[in-house]
């Protein structure tokens, strides 16, 4: 990491350790809550909701390489923000279109005004291409009607970027989620988290609404995926530290057979192989934040790496977790438990191991 | 190199050297056990391109591009050295030298080496000309490397030195080696050993070479029998010789960890597996895609660990991290290979040429400069503070 980088890693953590700490998610989660409009303001004051956001529109425009640190720190403690749909995603796919509009929207997201959700798939697996709700021509505008399922932070986002099928392609949507004929179901997700079903029922849209060309979502909607999923890959990666942590912290403290249990090599010697797990996970993070802001046309495999790397490696350390904490690992009183599910839901959404493999393997000649 | 030379100069002129010096012969890798030179006074060059290459670089410092000029080096940065690296991968240029010099003793020397002792040593390694063995293991001490008892008795102006060392790699081809001797038995063991050099010609080291299970014999059994060494063949100071070992271990596992890497530009497994892909079930390419991940994620972080060092951050105890998972991936993908190859692959010197043999060697590689086990218990120590 560069010096800047590493001054905005500590600033993020001395800010969540104090407003988002995993006690705070507990909370949200007891309470009911997958949304803390105040936090979020919050992080829109430091420049986080805007991080993709040109200056011109009042974003701090860091960068991905930025955004990747934030997404690590908030996965550290659990942080619930609508970082990843709306200040990476919605606002990476908004910057591919240049017109007055879009700078507009760009400026909401940077104030913390507006929160969007991607709302992009359909079956039990991420695959944009597979699309089937249609978005039907209708004079000068469309008709969109079909189901989405896991809109992460779909029920309480204030706007969708929606994917359907017109006349010779997919075309992308940027419309208001209470536009008529949207309904919008919360899920009872394991992660205590925002995730919606959503049904389109004949609803209408404008030419206006299409963000970039009809029948060409994806020029708009790829690098926002990839923005997203490499965020995601950080976001994992920071989960993983923090579980590790945890772990590593308890094999120090708990004693069995009148010894500290992280005496004992079998111990020892999976947690060091999990420790050079998430080095390696590192590097390809902190790769794909690099390749997507210098080269972001060919960043594909370091982005589909960085995903896959970080999905097997956080699915690796809240196994560890859970298992080198013995019963106490298995309690909802104790924290682990929301690492398990978090990483869980973490490897399902934009892609999971199986899906990123795949793009490696064909830009790798398999 | 001039302060006032831009990036973009340098890799011209870096390019425009390569392709006037670099031999048509020379460009192809170098993949077989002696396309690369690794010098010494016995070394016998495979051709005399092979000869003249190794030449044109030490003239240039291109052996060691890192080191100091004075050094026998070239006095790259990091970043420069990336460069060269990349222009001598875009011309598919063999190296012009490998050995234990450059990975091992030399940044030994240039850590702990009085300034005399690097103007002795290294330049004469940069060139080529002296071959370096490492006498490390002993019977009894392998993992337990600081139970070594080759002994060394001080008689004033040197060491008499007895004992035995063993799985000393290229001691037979090796014109001197760097030992850990035992020089005061009366201290904790970690305190009483030095870091000698041993002239592999003097009366009373004796060498038997070993096979090994791939079929070739790279290293020996070595003995001393009342070796005399004079007290100014050193390094650091007398009793203090594991700091060196153990600073020349990052080194050398670090080295080691390239064997698992790949670079995005490297070969790609898949571009192996390709030859008989359609013979191949789906959960051989399943593994092979894991795999090709793991290397390629080891990859960015050896590049990564390299980047720190230059910014004063050395790999350090993270080294035992690289060569941990290098050399696993390394396994890994041997096994991979041979999967792939199928029968053809179960021949010496068959149709996919020496795979077998490739594949038998990479699993010392877990084993040499330190186990896989040895590795773990290091991070868990060092790393992350386990009680040992
Ligand atoms: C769902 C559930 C139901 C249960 N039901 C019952 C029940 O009905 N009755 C009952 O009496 N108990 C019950 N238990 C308790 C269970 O038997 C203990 O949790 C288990 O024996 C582990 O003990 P511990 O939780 O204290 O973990 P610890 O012993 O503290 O272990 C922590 C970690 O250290 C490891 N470890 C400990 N010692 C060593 C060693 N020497 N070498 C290597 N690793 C070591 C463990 O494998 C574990 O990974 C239940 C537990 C659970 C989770
Ligand atoms: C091809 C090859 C080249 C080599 N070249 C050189 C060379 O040039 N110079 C040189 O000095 N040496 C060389 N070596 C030796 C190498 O460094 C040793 O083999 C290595 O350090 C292991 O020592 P050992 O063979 O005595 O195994 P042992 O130490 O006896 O180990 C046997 C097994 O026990 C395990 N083990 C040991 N201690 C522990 C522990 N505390 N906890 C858990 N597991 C443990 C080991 O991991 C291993 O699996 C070479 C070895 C090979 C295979």
């Amino acid at each position: 990491m560069t010096e800047e980088e590493t001054m905005l890693a500590d600033m993020a953590r001395g800010f969540l350790d104090g407003a988002a700490p995993v006690s705070a998610f507990r909370k949200m989660r007891d309470e009911g809550l997958t949304h803390d409009a105040a936090l979020w303001k919050e992080m829109a004051e430091m420049g986080w909701a805007g991080v993709l956001v040109p200056e011109e529109a009042g974003g701090s425009d860091m960068g991905y390489a930025a955004a990747n640190v934030i997404a690590r720190e908030m996965g550290k403690t659990l942080a619930v923000s609508p970082f990843l749909s709306t200040a990476v995603m919605a606002a990476t796919a908004l910057r591919q279109v240049s017109d007055a509009r879009a700078n507009a929207a760009l400026a909401k997201i940077a104030s913390g005004d507006v929160t969007y959700a991607l709302a992009v798939d359909e079956g039990i697996k991420h695959d944009p291409d597979a699309t089937a709700m249609e978005a039907r021509a209708d004079g000068n505008g469309f008709r969109l009607t079909g189901k989405k399922t896991f809109v992460v932070d779909g029920a309480m986002a204030d706007r969708l970027l929606v994917l359907a099928k017109t006349a010779d392609g997919l075309t992308l949507f940027d419309i208001p989620a209470d536009r008529a004929g949207i309904t919008r179901t919360q899920s009872n997700m394991i992660d205590a988290r925002d995730a919606a079903k959503i049904d389109f029922a004949d609803v209408e849209a404008t030419g206006e609404d299409v963000l970039g060309q009809v029948d060409n979502a994806m020029t708009v909607l790829r690098p926002a995926l990839r923005a997203g999923q490499a965020a995601l890959a950080a976001e994992m990666a920071g989960l993983s530290a923090g579980a590790f942590d945890m772990t590593v912290g308890y094999l120090k403290e708990r004693k069995q057979f009148g010894t500290e249990i992280g005496r004992f090599q079998a111990l020892q010697h999976r947690a060091a192989h999990l420790w050079c797990e998430t080095e390696l996970t590192a590097s390809a993070i902190l790769n794909a934040g690099r390749m997507m802001d210098s080269d972001p046309e060919n960043a594909e495999l370091a982005v589909s790496l960085a995903k896959a790397k970080a999905t097997a490696t956080a699915t690796l350390a809240v196994q560890e977790g859970v298992q080198m904490h013995g019963g106490i690992g298995m309690t909802d009183a104790y924290d682990m438990g929301f690492y398990m599910k978090r990483a869980r839901v973490g490897a399902e959404w934009l892609g999971d191991y199986s899906y990123h493999a795949e793009k490696v393997a064909a830009s790798r000649g398999f | 190199m001039s302060d006032g030379q831009t990036d973009a100069d340098f890799r011209a002129g870096l390019r425009d050297w390569l392709e006037a010096n670099c031999p048509e012969q020379m460009r192809d890798s170098g993949t077989s056990e002696s396309a690369i030179c690794w010098g010494g006074k016995n070394w016998e060059f495979s051709s005399p391109e092979q000869k003249l290459w190794l030449e044109r670089c030490a003239a240039k410092g291109y052996t060691v591009p890192t080191w100091p000029v004075e050094y026998g080096g070239a006095g790259m940065t990091r970043d420069q050295e990336k460069v060269f690296h990349e222009e001598m991968n875009r011309i598919n240029a063999r190296s012009p030298l490998q050995s234990f010099g450059i990975w091992m003793l030399g940044p030994a020397l240039l850590h702990f080496g009085s300034h005399e002792q690097k103007l002795e040593y290294l330049p004469p390694i940069a060139r080529g000309e002296v071959r370096w063995c490492q006498g490390y293991s002993e019977p009894g001490a392998g993992s337990d490397l600081a139970n070594v008892q080759t002994y060394g008795e001080d008689k004033g102006d040197h060491w008499l030195v007895n004992g035995q060392k063993i799985w000393t790699s290229y001691a037979d081809k090796a014109d001197q080696i760097f030992a850990l001797v035992r020089t005061d038995r009366d201290a904790k063991k970690h305190l009483g050993i030095s870091f000698l050099l041993i002239d592999m010609e003097d009366a009373g080291v004796e060498t038997r070479p070993i096979k090994m299970i791939s079929g070739i014999s790279p290293f020996c059994e070595t003995f001393f029998t009342d070796v005399k060494v004079p007290k100014d063949r050193i390094v650091g100071t007398p009793n203090r010789g594991w700091d060196v070992a153990k600073y020349l271990l990052t080194h050398e596992r670090e080295m080691i960890s390239g064997s698992g890497a790949l670079e995005s530009g490297g070969r790609a497994l898949g571009a192996v597996l390709t030859d008989t892909l359609e013979q191949l079930d789906a959960t051989l390419k399943a593994d092979a895609m894991r795999c090709e991940i793991d290397a390629l994620a080891m990859g960015l972080t050896l590049e990564r660990y390299k980047d720190q060092a230059e910014a004063g951050q050395g790999a350090g105890d993270a080294s035992a991290m690289l060569k941990y998972m290098g050399t696993e991936l390394n396994k890994q993908r041997h096994e991979l290979m041979m999967s792939a190859g199928g029968s053809a692959a179960l021949e010496w010197d068959g149709d996919v040429g020496n795979r077998a043999g490739d594949w038998l060697r990479t699993k010392a590689n877990s084993i040499e400069g330190g186990t896989s086990e040895v590795m773990l218990s290091i991070v868990s120590r060092r790393v992350l503070g386990l009680p040992a």
